[in-house]
């Protein structure tokens, strides 16, 4: 059970953005700007940076929502859901670009602590041709997803563990964004296999 | 020198948020509505977490900048400000308010590490559920503004003599982008 009361059937981050509007709206223009703005890195690959320090967070619901939207942004099939699993892993083993290893490298480390970060890992990230807005964007994404992360983690959200959850989320997510959407509406993978109605608020 | 090249003579976040509007404008505004706007803890009290909290991630320019605006609260008392950012058990502040502090150490070190008894402790002193979530969302937000300045190694004056006029700024007139005269009269 959350540690304060949240609508009830609203998964992860979403139970808190409903119960404080005020904050939500700084928080999603923040999370498009960064993930789903115009760029020279592309949304999968932003995603994939959010999805990794999710992972290297241990937080359920993000990495999960979020290596589902890069997944969707790479063409959606079982394929695109392996390699996303397996960057999360070991990205440095994938087939990913050298620039972005260097990026995850340094978004590792952002995770871990921000004094973490050498100039050893942005010389390597330049060497393979990363720009200084993609350096700050890399750190920043990896800085907000330490907020996401502990926000949804910090107040004990539900975060469901069926992968139809995640599917669903992502496809929403690849298409529309993070702003303008109607975050109260519950999911048809959660009301279909409920069977209860969903809204009410329940928690502490 | 910054790892990547930001203005010059522009102290920790500064830099960044000037080398980058686009994100700028949704930091500020969070940091806008989690620490200045109407809430049932004082601003002095928020500013005293989000101190708290950059101690903990040891990052000069948040912790010096936020202990300054809360001292800017509290009429100059730095001393009950380094207490709540050193040791907040023994601060002469409220028990709820060292009930959130608590929490927020906690999230400082990992959401997962927030428990039922932390939160139980800070209901039982009084702490309303907005008050729970803005304190983990304070913490969250510190977490993230801390990895921003520090990932980037930008530059971090360590004089907290430094940081006194900005604690003013930002404790009486914000954290929001102030706009130029025209732009203000359009």
């Amino acid at each position: 059970m959350a540690h304060i009361a949240l609508t009830e059937g609203l998964p992860g981050i979403r139970g808190p953005m409903v119960f404080s509007p005020e904050t939500t709206k700084p928080l999603c223009e923040l999370v498009q700007v960064l993930l789903s703005g115009p760029h020279s890195l592309t949304p999968a690959e932003r995603e994939m940076i959010a999805t990794y320090v999710s992972s290297e967070n241990d937080c359920y619901y993000c990495q999960h929502c979020h290596g589902s939207t890069a997944a969707q942004h790479l063409g959606g099939s079982e394929k695109e859901y392996e390699f996303v699993a397996a960057m999360k892993r070991d990205f440095e083993s994938t087939a990913l670009s050298p620039k972005m290893k260097a990026l995850l490298n340094i978004a590792g480390k952002v995770q871990k602590g921000g004094k973490q970060v050498t100039t050893a890992d942005v010389e390597r990230a330049r060497l393979q041709g990363a720009t200084d807005k993609e350096i700050h964007d890399t750190v920043l994404i990896a800085a907000a997803f330490c907020m996401f992360n502990r926000y949804v983690d910090g107040l004990a959200t539900w975060q469901p563990h069926d992968p139809d959850v995640y599917r669903e989320i992502g496809q929403h997510t690849a298409r529309l964004g993070y702003v303008g959407r109607d975050y109260k509406k519950p999911l048809e993978s959660i009301a279909a296999k409920k069977g209860s109605p969903i809204g009410k608020v329940t928690g502490s | 020198m910054a790892h990547i090249q930001v203005p010059e003579g522009m102290p920790g976040i500064v830099g960044p948020l000037a080398f980058s509007p686009d994100t700028a404008r949704p930091l500020l505004e969070l940091a806008e509505v989690l620490l200045r706007g109407p809430n049932t803890l004082s601003s002095a009290e928020r500013e005293m977490i989000a101190a708290h909290v950059s101690y903990r991630n040891d990052c000069d320019f948040c912790q010096l900048s936020h202990s300054a605006a809360a001292a800017a609260h509290l009429n100059g008392n730095f001393e009950l400000v380094e207490q709540i950012k050193v040791n907040p058990e023994s601060a002469d502040v409220s028990d709820k308010l060292k009930a959130l502090v608590k929490i927020a150490g906690k999230v400082q070190q990992g959401g997962k590490q927030v428990s039922a008894g932390d939160v139980s402790l800070a209901r039982e002193h009084g702490a309303t559920d907005k008050e729970i979530h803005d304190t983990v969302l304070i913490a969250a937000a510190f977490c993230m503004y801390n990895r921003y300045v520090d990932g980037l190694a930008t530059w971090q004056p360590r004089e907290p003599e430094a940081y006194r006029e900005m604690g003013e700024q930002l404790a009486h007139q914000g954290y929001r982008l102030r706009e130029s005269p025209k732009a203000a009269q359009a």
